[in-house]
């Protein structure tokens, strides 16, 4: 919903706050997904994940989710899916040049990394890779983390 | 970096100097501190080739360069590669532009390669008008990439020799890089910063949105030596002659991301020939953009009124400027 969107940029202090916590959370219960299975979860965390943050962040389930980095506004909203900022044609009252009745997914997106802890905002994305639609990206940052835990493990290992 | 075969290329290319990227003049022209001028060229809706070279020869012995706009406006046109192909063959140095809008990442690459093949030199690397914008608004936009992962992609295929995949190439495009840059849509006080992350996603030259406000080009140049980034991309101030005070009250209202300030319309409302006063303007706006530090260059951007570049270029007596730039150490 584009109203309860933009009241999440507005928190994006508290999200980010709560992000955390609850990422340390998925991350963490990585036996439990591991042993039930991580492909076997994957409908259900994604279909969670789709009402949630659809609710909050109006979110297109891309997999790779980017909000950390976003400032809290999902730029899969924005018409040309661009995930580095702003293009050119923004209009002079801040709202897309596409949709002139919504704002700018970037300009909002620029308010919520100014109230956010972290610099992402200035790193540069990757294209969306789109063999990860529609998946969750919460068990996918839980499998990620653990695997680079693991492997950092046997190279100290090694050495 | 390897050279390719130059004997067999349609095009007139030059040795890759040290530390260049690509075998074309429009870098040499800048890396050498001067003062370099690129204009637009608005490719034909036509399969005849003459008219790319009409549109062309207006502008020979005035401009660096000259952007081969890729359905710009969302509106469809000859293509970007094709009028960059014409134009190598016939000695001129384009520069293509690539919009995300029409092709994924496998297409884009495929130009790519397709485009240095044939002598192309220079790459433009732009996100693009949403198709809501031209003449197919019925057609499926694509936006596989942002002009950000293009510029990342094309930096990785000419310094890594590869493919987004990881495949290999067996000659890398010598390409040199471009972005765009719009100081004047909102949110200007993060426009500095975007710039800096397409530099650092690969862009070597911008070119500005039109700029008819000094002042807010300015503050942006102030933001972007701040940021150091004068000493890392090289930056073309985008400017264009105003037909009309009616024209450019349309712009204002219909062309997204065109900022003209009441003072400029004022100004052309007032005069007795409203199209001589456009281009008085534009000149002004070269010689007080080639004051501030930092830039390196202007693009001219004459939709309709390409004949008025060559008076553009003679009267602003930028040409002249050439000889007392100094090279900026990079």
């Amino acid at each position: 919903m584009y109203k309860v969107r933009l009241w999440s940029v507005k928190q994006a202090k508290l999200l980010e706050l709560f992000y955390k916590g609850f990422e340390t959370v998925v991350v963490r219960l990585h036996p439990l997904w591991k042993f039930i299975g991580y492909e076997r979860i994957e409908k259900p965390f994604a279909v969670t994940e789709k009402v949630v943050k659809g609710f909050l962040f109006d979110c297109q389930m891309c997999g790779q989710c980017a909000l950390s980095s976003t400032g809290m506004s999902c730029p899969m909203n924005c018409p040309k899916n661009l995930r580095n900022g702003p293009c050119g044609g923004v209009r002079a009252d801040g709202n897309c040049e596409i949709k002139p009745d919504m704002a700018c997914v970037w300009v909002k997106a620029w308010e919520g990394s100014a109230r956010m802890s972290n610099d992402n905002v200035h790193v540069v994305q990757f294209p969306v890779n789109n063999q990860l639609r529609g998946r969750s990206s919460w068990l996918a940052v839980a499998r990620e983390k653990n695997q680079a835990a693991s492997a950092a493990l046997t190279e100290s290992g090694k050495s | 970096m390897e050279q390719r075969n130059v004997h067999l290329s349609p095009a007139e290319l030059l040795p890759i100097l040290p530390g260049h990227s690509s075998p074309g003049r429009f870098e040499r022209v800048l890396r050498a501190g001067k003062f370099a001028v690129s204009t637009e060229l608005a490719p034909p809706d036509s399969a005849d080739p003459a008219q790319v070279y009409e549109r062309a020869s207006i502008f020979d012995g005035y401009v660096d360069a000259i952007n081969a706009t890729d359905g710009s406006g969302a509106h469809c046109h000859m293509s970007s590669v094709a009028v960059c192909g014409l134009l190598t063959r016939a000695g001129y140095s384009p520069i293509m532009q690539i919009s995300c809008r029409d092709k994924n990442r496998i297409a884009i690459q495929g130009d790519i390669l397709g485009a240095s093949a044939m002598g192309v030199s220079n790459i433009l690397c732009l996100s693009g008008d949403g198709v809501e914008s031209g003449d197919h608004p019925q057609a499926k936009p694509v936006f596989d990439l942002d002009c950000m992962s293009l510029l990342n992609i094309s930096k990785n295929m000419r310094d890594n020799s590869s493919f987004e995949s990881g495949r290999k190439l067996d000659t890398a495009p010598a390409v040199f890089l471009g972005a765009a840059a719009n100081p004047f849509a909102p949110p200007q006080e993060f426009r500095a910063d975007r710039l800096a992350k397409k530099v650092e996603a690969g862009a070597q030259f911008v070119q500005t949105q039109y700029c008819y406000d000094i002042d807010v080009l300015k503050n942006y140049m102030h933001r972007v030596r701040e940021l150091g980034l004068d000493k890392k991309v090289f930056i073309l101030v985008g400017v264009g002659p105003l037909a009309s005070a009616k024209t450019a009250e349309w712009i204002r209202k219909n062309v997204p991301g065109v900022h003209i300030p009441d003072a400029v319309i004022k100004r052309l409302a007032g005069a007795d020939n409203q199209k001589a006063e456009g281009v008085n303007l534009c000149i002004d706006m070269i010689q007080q953009a080639s004051e501030i530090e930092g830039v390196h260059g202007c693009h001219i951007m004459a939709y309709r009124q390409e004949h008025a570049v060559p008076e553009i270029v003679e009267r602003s007596g930028i040409l002249s400027l050439r000889n007392r730039r100094q090279a900026p150490a990079r």
